[in-house]
């Protein structure tokens, strides 16, 4: 570990847990991607670690670095908002292009335009 | 118990769950069975990538992690990105 | 006067706050060049022509961020129950469509971040000319259910905010 950095002892725990929580969502996230039986079930299984799991993580960071470096380091919000922009984007397109293939090879279960 | 094994290890722990995300989102993308399938793992990898990253920059104490964490980020975006417009038109460039 | 130098207030603001996160501890230096990027920039978005944001009722901003932020954390839990196991077998999805009144492109572009951040729904597909959404529902309890929470929680504060 880096001498450099002496956190309070509760203050490590709760970096821990926070990280651990998100560690778990992004984890069950992507057991969902195994599981789930069809692509439109499977799309929403990775929303879990890039919302809650993603924020939880952001937030260990930020309460980790702020307190190691006695003020406020916030540069982690800016992952934070770069995801949560870009996720439904990615997301949405991916949807799309799905359902658009989908209705060109005749799936019933995909509702037409 | 010091603060910095706790830290250690819980972090670890963390990194641990993360990399196994990492390997179930490797699985999705190479099993597919379709296109769309693994694109989807592959964002997920990406995601799950970057997440370990900045728990490695905690982990470590280096701030530099979080500007690897950031790249990541921005390439898993217009990867996949790029890789659902594929899907659509089966050009990347029109 | 004030739209030559701040064609996009909001905008500025933001690139100014970015500016100053990326570059660490605050410094004399740093809130200059912040400054002088959350003057310049804009002003190449003013060829791109986007539309004005419009902005209203902070309120309602609030009010929609708080429920935001409860139902992030209770459908990420819902979503983690059905992955985990849990009433995998009673569950249904599928799509249902949700005839939207809002119109704003900013409104709209909420709505999907909101929607997408929330597991369990997914935005698929929306038609500007019949103002119709394709949402995809990984728990399909009944349609009509999500139609008014969609409607009645979300889209009445977006259009308070974005009128």
């Amino acid at each position: 570990m880096n001498p450099l950095i002496e956190l309070p002892l509760w203050a490590a725990w709760l970096v821990v847990a926070l990280a651990l929580c998100g560690g778990l969502l992004a984890l069950t996230g992507s057991i969902g991607l195994v599981v789930l039986k069809r692509f439109y079930e499977r799309v929403h299984a990775p929303t879990l670690g890039a919302t809650l799991g993603m924020t939880l993580i952001v937030l260990a960071s930020m309460v980790f670095w702020s307190l190691s470096e006695g003020r406020f380091a916030l540069r982690d919000l800016l992952i934070g908002v770069f995801l949560t922009v870009t996720t439904p984007v990615t997301l949405i397109l991916l949807a799309r292009a799905a359902a658009y293939r989908d209705r060109i090879e005749g799936d019933a279960q995909v509702p037409p335009e | 118990m010091t603060a910095s094994t706790v830290l250690f290890w819980g972090l670890g722990v963390a990194q641990a769950l993360l990399l196994l995300a990492m390997l179930l989102a490797a699985w999705r993308m190479i099993r597919g069975p379709r296109a769309q399938d693994r694109i989807l793992g592959l964002d997920t990898l990406y995601l799950n990538a970057m997440l370990l990253i900045l728990v490695q920059g905690m982990r470590s104490g280096v701030g530099l992690y979080f500007e690897a964490a950031l790249i990541i980020g921005m390439l898993g975006f217009t990867a996949t990105v790029a890789l659902a417009k594929f899907l659509m038109r089966g050009e990347v460039i029109e | 006067m004030i739209r030559a130098v701040l064609p996009h207030p909001l905008l500025a603001a933001g690139l100014f706050a970015t500016w100053l996160l990326l570059n660490g501890p605050l410094s004399a230096g740093d809130m200059v060049v912040a400054f002088l990027v959350a003057l310049i920039i804009p002003q190449v978005m003013r060829q791109l022509e986007p539309d004005r944001s419009g902005v209203r009722s902070p309120g309602a901003i609030l009010r929609l961020a708080s429920y935001v932020a409860v139902d992030v954390v209770r459908s990420n839990y819902a979503v983690a129950a059905i992955i985990m196991g849990r009433r995998r077998h009673i569950r249904r999805s599928g799509f249902i469509h949700v005839p939207l009144d809002l119109r704003n492109r900013y409104g709209l572009a909420v709505l999907a971040i909101i929607l997408t951040s929330t597991p369990g729904t997914l935005w698929v597909q929306y038609d500007r000319a019949t103002g119709s959404l394709l949402l995809h529902v990984l728990d399909l309890i009944e349609e009509g259910e999500w139609i008014d929470l969609i409607k009645g929680r979300y889209e009445r504060l977006l259009l308070e905010i974005f009128p």
